[in-house]
């Protein structure tokens, strides 16, 4: 049966409720169903990598500034490049001081992400729920660093801020506070029935699909595919037990699901870091200015995260390069939309995470 | 006292847009929204609809692409209106000074009523600058009449 509607084109953002970013989406639609969809980025492109290749010792604070969600990413990323430019080899306790902070990270990523497409779909509840124990991180965070975005904690060669044993302490009380509360969101993203029913089957994105567009982090693991930079053992990850959790739903309620366990997940890895921080310098000096080239990967939230950097031996930077996981993720919508209701239209925009100051830069 | 702007007086709708920030101040605007800092105490509720808004929060450098929306957003809000920038970027247009697509503060564009220092600015600083702005903010409403 042909439709007797003619298409309509309904613009997506850039500012609407759903995102807390500005992103626009050209929808077009025969009655409810979206049959293509535009994107239009850029509005947050300020100009990042001329601005951090200006100066490489100011740029350890700067790069936190490209992202206010994976901000500790960003500056490990950064200094793990220039580390190699050096040569220097990180102290073990730095490499587990950022392992933790970076799953504290991941923790609150996680979390606001889980939040977002509760309310997406139209869980007011479980939204404030998830920012409730959010909220545990980001005092917990903030009791180690002193800010509750931007850590500021990394310096090239280690980290500027030890913690100490009762901070130690701190954070292993806290966790065991948050383990029983993630537990429950678990019980409810699982469970839920209304939830399940907004999510499953929605937004399908198959591996071959995954593959072809070269997704990343939790958007490709929801796929099937098992790749995560974590296995690489930068950081400390190589003294830490970690399999990537991988589902095969490949819809929107396998994205959500992989973004729970993974909270989980870091909660382990935080617990197992703790004992393994020894005595010791937590950085070491560097001197001179760097020459040379150098590639550096983190596993931030929304997956891989890549710095290429570039030194010619002055406090400029030759060239400075980032790839981040949204700019891979973003444009997979172009896949996942077509088809949908639009009344599914944010659960699937929000389910890839979009992070738009990381995607323009 | 009319009655509209009693009933006004209770319930000040934010609308949060952001120019280029980096999302730290998002962030914390959400926290604002939500169980721990919580500012639907003071009525304010989020409300993506500019026609709808009294008070609008905007975080981040006004980046080139954005100044021609953050134009329309304020002209599309109906009076009294206030504007607060949330964050040093939002504020002087710091540290993303001298970058080639950034316009710099967003008094560059719109009028600023309270400026929010702090990178990312804090909730409480955040909760103490929307304090104010709704004392201006009714100071207004009486000058209107």
């Amino acid at each position: 049966m042909t439709s007797l509607a003619r298409a309509t084109v309904i613009p997506f953002g850039p500012q609407h409720a759903a995102f807390l970013e500005p992103l626009n989406v050209r929808l077009v639609l025969e009655e409810e169903k979206v049959v293509g969809a535009e994107l239009n980025q850029g509005y947050n492109h300020r100009g990042m990598e001329y601005a951090l290749s200006l100066d490489y010792k100011k740029s350890q604070y700067l790069c936190e500034r490209v992202c206010g969600i994976c901000s500790y990413h960003h500056s490990s990323c950064y200094c793990q490049g220039l580390e190699a430019l050096y040569g220097v080899e990180v102290p073990m306790r730095a490499r587990l001081i950022r392992t933790i902070m970076m799953e504290c990270q991941r923790l609150t990523s996680h979390l606001l992400a889980l939040g977002h497409i509760a309310e997406a779909v139209g869980y007011e509840n479980l939204f404030m729920q998830c920012f409730r124990e959010r909220e545990l991180i980001m005092t917990l965070v903030n009791r180690l660093s002193g800010n509750r975005v931007h850590y500021s904690m990394n310096v090239i060669g280690g980290v500027k801020r030890d913690i100490g044993p009762e901070q130690v302490k701190d954070v292993e009380v806290t966790m065991k506070e948050v383990r029983p509360r993630l537990e429950e969101l678990q019980r409810v993203f699982r469970r839920d029935s209304t939830l399940g029913k907004r999510t499953h089957g929605v937004g399908r994105f198959p591996r071959p699909a995954a593959e072809g567009w070269g997704t990343v982090g939790p958007v490709s693991r929801a796929s099937g595919i098992p790749r995560d930079i974590r296995q690489d053992g930068f950081a400390a990850y190589s003294e830490v037990r970690f399999t990537p959790i991988v589902r095969e739903e490949a819809d929107v309620y396998a994205r959500m699901m992989v973004r729970m366990d993974e909270c989980l997940q870091s909660v382990d890895i935080i617990e197992e870091c703790l004992p393994l921080l020894p005595d010791g310098p937590a950085a070491v000096q560097v001197k001179g200015h760097p020459t040379g080239e150098a590639f550096s990967r983190v596993e931030a939230p929304r997956g891989e995260l890549m710095y290429y950097i570039r030194a010619k031996g002055a406090l400029e930077l030759d060239r400075i390069k980032l790839r981040t996981p949204a700019l891979m993720n973003v444009p997979a919508l172009l896949a996942m939309l077509p088809g949908c209701q639009l009344a599914d239209v944010p659960g699937i925009v929000v389910s890839v995470d979009p992070c738009i100051c990381c995607t323009d830069r | 006292m009319s009655l509209v702007q009693g009933a006004r007086r209770r319930s000040p709708w934010i609308l949060h847009f952001d120019t280029g920030s980096c999302n730290g101040c998002d962030l914390e605007v959400w926290a604002l929204l939500t169980p721990r800092y919580d500012v639907e105490r003071f009525g304010a509720v989020n409300k993506a609809n500019p026609k709808h808004a009294d008070i609008l929060l905007i975080t981040g450098p006004v980046t080139k692409k954005c100044e021609d929306r953050l134009r329309n957003l304020y002209e599309q809000t109906s009076g009294p209106k206030l504007v607060v920038a949330c964050g040093d970027c939002a504020s002087t247009g710091a540290p993303f000074h001298n970058c080639y697509n950034v316009c710099g503060g967003v008094d560059k564009v719109i009028p600023v009523d309270v400026y929010v220092p702090g990178c990312a600015a804090r909730p409480e600083a955040l909760i103490d600058g929307l304090v104010l702005a709704l004392s201006l903010w009714e100071k207004r409403m009486e000058e209107e009449g």
